[in-house]
């Protein structure tokens, strides 16, 4: 082909197919965990896709910002299916970046010499927690602004320069409508930008060591005479279809939730945003949306006013340790071995009551913390335990993955 | 298979707790309004309640009087004769010809925008809320709710249902409880009759709150057999292309 030959003289094009694509050796082992990663990048394409749609019909302006939503419901051309696209979208981000999370908890992804691709995911994930809070205050819901002032009033539990800096934040002395056009600009700009930056640097990153799998070895200490690792098999078009295939499925539930349930009961689009942003009337209970109550849980589960300065500001060091303690992680865990199916039952009992304590942390952030949702104690009684089992997984990581009798890892994938 | 359905159980659970974060107020006993969208026949009695009471005072400001007639199949001399007061076009929204500082000065507070109340408070609150009006004296407008106590709304609707008096039950840690209503005197509609016009009235403010809600599930329907045959095809594709991966 002569116009690939024109490119590639001008742009390594074929060069890069083949170190990323066609001559990719993946393992040939991922099971179902490896699939989130790709749906990760979809549901990023189609949250930018569906937010240039509705930006297109959206008004920033706190005066006209709640109607707008409301004629992308109603008068726009199909504008209520992009809206519960975006909406559900987000959600859909969230629990497809957690399993993604999780599976490289399974299996040591984070370990060496991939610290820096679950940095680099860390960091992504962070953005995109600070990019559907700047998100959810565009509705002008009263939920979105209940939420937004919550959460900018933590910031004034830090000593000296809190409150100046909540102020500053918000561009005003309550959440206004210099706050919802700043946290507009973020939204659509700053932060798809640093996303889009940030999964590429992943990505990048990902292809400069090659992927883990399940068995946690190394594939590419086996190699043919030809360089090519014996258990690697091309990305493309193995995984091309296979990935296309779970897409298919996710969509599947995706567009079922799109089309049948597009609120979920409350849990992706609360009820109290469809009534219009009221500073003279708060909600009953201000809860951000579920992505984000685990740290929420934490935050509240300080409640111990005997600390110097109080229980705010403590409340908040703990959600902030809470999220970087993930960043530590590769050099916490001293196992000999990076999958859990080569290691012992410690850090099998660690895990999994690391994600039960993580659902459960979930699910108080949503409660009152004064009444009895799971059973015997109050709420914040069970945040207060979550708390402690939460820290622990971390903090106590170097003793029990250096105790656990981890087994011999085989050395071909099976 | 099997493993992936253990392994997403939790997430089974996560989503099938009962979402109770968001309820409005807390606690109180709500009637099931047990509404039907597809019934045309009560979206369009729901709908004549709703322009000739409702819309005197509280607005629909997000509705069209067009859209309306054209999803629920009510003519436009229909619409332009005995739905539209207020104002003159089809095409308009929904508005009140009162500004929100009038309605102030004469009702006390400004009526909210009904255009969302079935998603606010849900539908069930409304159907109580609508059933829940009796006579007391000691308030200004001699109307009292039990579901919305103290509220500033008169009962537009007393000519259907009549006058009625509460009666209250206080239990011993004094918690007051409603033990029933007493018909003072009888409205033109029986309490059956007054219940299935609230049943309209309420299905009707469903449908206002999101009128692509009557084209969603039918659209969904087939979005998701198009999505079944995409599976099918998508892993014939990939077992096809795996065969030669051992």
């Amino acid at each position: 082909m002569s116009l690939i030959n024109w490119i590639d003289d001008r742009f390594p094009l074929t060069k890069v197919w083949n170190e990323h694509l066609a001559q990719y050796y993946a393992p040939k082992n991922f099971n179902f965990w490896y699939y989130f990663g790709g749906l990760a990048v979809v549901v990023l394409v189609l949250q930018i896709v569906t937010g240039i749609i509705l930006t297109m019909h959206y008004k920033p302006d706190a005066d006209l910002a709640f109607a707008s939503v409301e004629y992308i419901m109603r008068d726009v051309p199909a504008g209520w299916f992009v809206r519960y696209l975006h909406g559900v979208g987000a959600s859909m981000f969230f629990l497809v970046v957690y399993l993604h999370m999780f599976r490289g908890l399974m299996y040591g992804s984070y370990r060496n010499p991939r610290e820096l691709i679950w940095i680099l995911g860390m960091v992504i994930y962070v953005a995109l927690m600070a990019e559907a809070f700047f998100g959810y205050l565009l509705p002008w819901g009263n939920m979105s602004y209940w939420g937004a002032q919550v959460i900018i009033s933590l910031f004034g539990a830090i000593p000296v320069i809190g409150e100046p800096l909540a102020e500053w934040i918000r561009g005003d002395f309550v959440v206004s409508d210099a706050t919802l056009n700043r946290f507009f600009a973020f939204h659509v700009i700053l932060l798809p930008l640093l996303l889009a930056l940030l999964v590429y640097l992943h990505i990048v990153a990902l292809h400069k060591v090659g992927s883990n799998n399940p068995d946690g070895i190394d594939i590419k200490k086996n190699k043919d005479k030809d360089g090519i690792p014996v258990d690697g098999i091309p990305f493309h078009p193995y995984y091309t279809v296979k990935d296309t295939f779970g897409i298919a499925v996710f969509m599947t539930i995706f567009l079922g939730i799109v089309f049948f349930v597009p609120e979920l009961g409350g849990w992706f689009l609360e009820k109290d945003n469809f009534a219009p942003a009221d500073i003279l009337q708060t909600p009953p209970d201000i809860v951000p949306l579920w992505y984000l109550t685990p740290y929420y849980s934490i935050l509240r589960a300080v409640t111990f006013e005997w600390l110097p300065g109080g229980a705010k500001v403590w409340g908040v060091i703990a959600m902030g340790a809470a999220i970087v303690m993930f960043f530590f992680l590769p050099w916490l865990d001293r196992a000999k071995v990076r999958s859990i199916r080569y290691r012992g039952w410690m850090y099998k009992t660690a895990l999994t009551i690391f994600a039960v304590t993580f659902v459960m942390l979930g699910y108080l952030g949503t409660k009152n913390p004064g009444h009895i949702d799971l059973f015997l104690f109050e709420n914040v009684i069970w945040a207060q335990i979550g708390m402690l089992l939460y820290f622990a997984f971390f903090l106590l990581m170097p003793i029990y993955t250096t105790l656990d009798r981890t087994k011999p890892e085989p050395d071909r994938v099976g | 298979m099997k493993s992936v359905i253990k392994k997403l159980l939790p997430l089974v659970f996560l989503f099938s707790s009962p979402a109770t974060m968001a309820a409005g107020s807390g606690g109180e006993h709500l009637d099931s309004a047990y509404i039907n969208l597809a019934d045309k026949a009560s979206l369009r009695r729901g709908a004549h309640t709703f322009v000739n009471y409702c819309l005197s005072c509280h607005e629909a400001s997000f509705m069209r009087y067009d859209r309306m007639a054209r999803d629920l199949d009510i003519d436009l001399t229909d619409l332009r004769e005995n739905m539209m007061f207020a104002s003159g076009r089809p095409g308009d929204l929904m508005k009140v010809n009162m500004s929100a500082e009038d309605a102030k000065s004469w009702l006390g507070v400004t009526p909210p925008d009904l255009s969302l109340t079935a998603r606010s408070r849900g539908p069930d609150w409304i159907y109580t809320y609508m059933r829940g009006f009796y006579r007391d004296s000691g308030t200004a407008t001699g109307w009292n709710n039990t579901l919305f106590p103290n509220v500033a709304m008169p009962h537009i609707l007393y000519e259907w249902q009549g006058l009625r008096s509460a009666n209250f039950e206080v239990s011993s840690n004094g918690a007051k409880s409603l033990a029933g209503f007493d018909q003072m005197s009888p409205g033109s509609m029986n309490a059956e009759e007054y219940d299935g016009a609230m049943r309209d009235l309420t299905n009707f403010m469903v449908y206002l709150a999101e009128p692509a809600k009557l084209v969603r599930y039918k659209i969904g329907v087939w979005v998701m057999v198009f999505m079944l045959i995409f599976i099918g095809l998508a892993y014939a594709l990939k077992k096809e292309y795996w065969r030669d991966v051992h």
